[in-house]
């Protein structure tokens, strides 16, 4: 079976795990929804010649699950019943329809799939094994050709952990006794 | 095309989400699949018609055009991880609300002038 069926399957898949995600009243099987449509993009990404991608999604996927459900589903396990605004609903499915509707035109310029552009690559694709030294190439751009960037993702994550730390602690700094 | 079109459908799916739910936990559900669709929609950009992992091997000599391209993916491999803490960092701060206010409903936290 060619890869595109493949990816229809999966991607519909997806699109209907998401609408029961946001759609489902019950909060804890909402995470559990989402947490499948994290999994059919690992699985996805294992279509596409992704590896990598799919270990750290699927690993990412059941941190972002643990984290979830930890931290809300004892807070409302029980049914949520919010109202909402029929006319809001309505008016915001209008206007991303059209925005769906538009947005065919341009994605007619894109190259179509499968044929993709590969200008920057090629560079490392073919000189990659030889200047790095590393047999995975996806391995030599992270570490070697673009290591600034990973540095950047590094220090983001420390931002967000220290961040997390600072809004979840339970008792802020002691204030110093005037003396 | 269709497999872009279904990737900015999946991608309209979270705004949606986002802009009409009034339920926080609902909308960092939202900005996830967002984040899913980005993903995968740079991965899919990447892909070569039978083209094979960019995993080089002793022996056996794949030419450069028979391999997807590693550039999206490894911004992708990025993109996951800074996800993640994004993540944590909205339920964190949800979690601070919920405390605050004892509600996850946007429209009844209204004190946070001042």
């Amino acid at each position: 079976m060619p890869v595109d069926i493949w990816l229809y399957f999966i991607l519909g898949f997806m699109i209907i795990g998401s609408i029961a995600c946001l759609e489902i009243k019950n909060i804890l099987s909402s995470i559990i929804t989402i947490g499948v449509v994290g999994l059919g993009l690992s699985l996805a990404f294992l279509f596409l010649g992704a590896p990598d991608l799919a270990l750290v999604q699927f690993v990412f996927e059941i941190l972002c699950m643990i984290i979830l459900i930890r931290a809300f589903a004892k807070r409302s396990i029980e049914v949520r019943a919010l109202r909402r605004d029929v006319p809001e609903t309505i008016i915001a499915i209008v206007i991303l329809a059209s925005i769906f509707v538009l947005s065919i035109f341009a994605f007619k310029d894109l190259p179509s799939f499968g044929k993709p552009i590969v200008r920057v690559a090629e560079r490392y694709l073919a000189q990659a094994g030889v200047e790095t030294g590393s047999q995975n190439i996806i391995t030599a751009v992270i570490l070697n050709y673009r290591v600034y960037d990973t540095l950047g993702e590094v220090t983001v994550l420390f931002t967000a952990i220290l961040g997390t730390f600072t809004i979840l602690r339970k008792t802020g700094r002691k204030k110093r006794h005037a003396e | 095309m269709i497999l872009y079109l279904m990737c900015f459908f999946l991608f309209l799916v979270g705004v949606y989400g986002a802009i009409t739910k009034r339920d926080l936990i609902k909308i960092i559900l939202a900005i996830g699949i967002m984040g899913y669709s980005v993903n995968l929609f740079l991965v899919l950009l990447a892909y070569r018609t039978g083209a094979l992992v960019p995993i080089l091997k002793k022996g056996l000599d794949i030419p450069a055009s028979m391999m997807v391209d590693p550039l999206p993916q490894a911004i992708v491999l990025t993109s996951i991880v800074i996800e993640l803490g994004i993540t944590a960092l909205m339920a964190a701060l949800a979690i601070r609300i919920y405390q605050k206010y004892d509600t996850f409903d946007i429209t009844k936290i209204r004190r946070l002038q001042g």
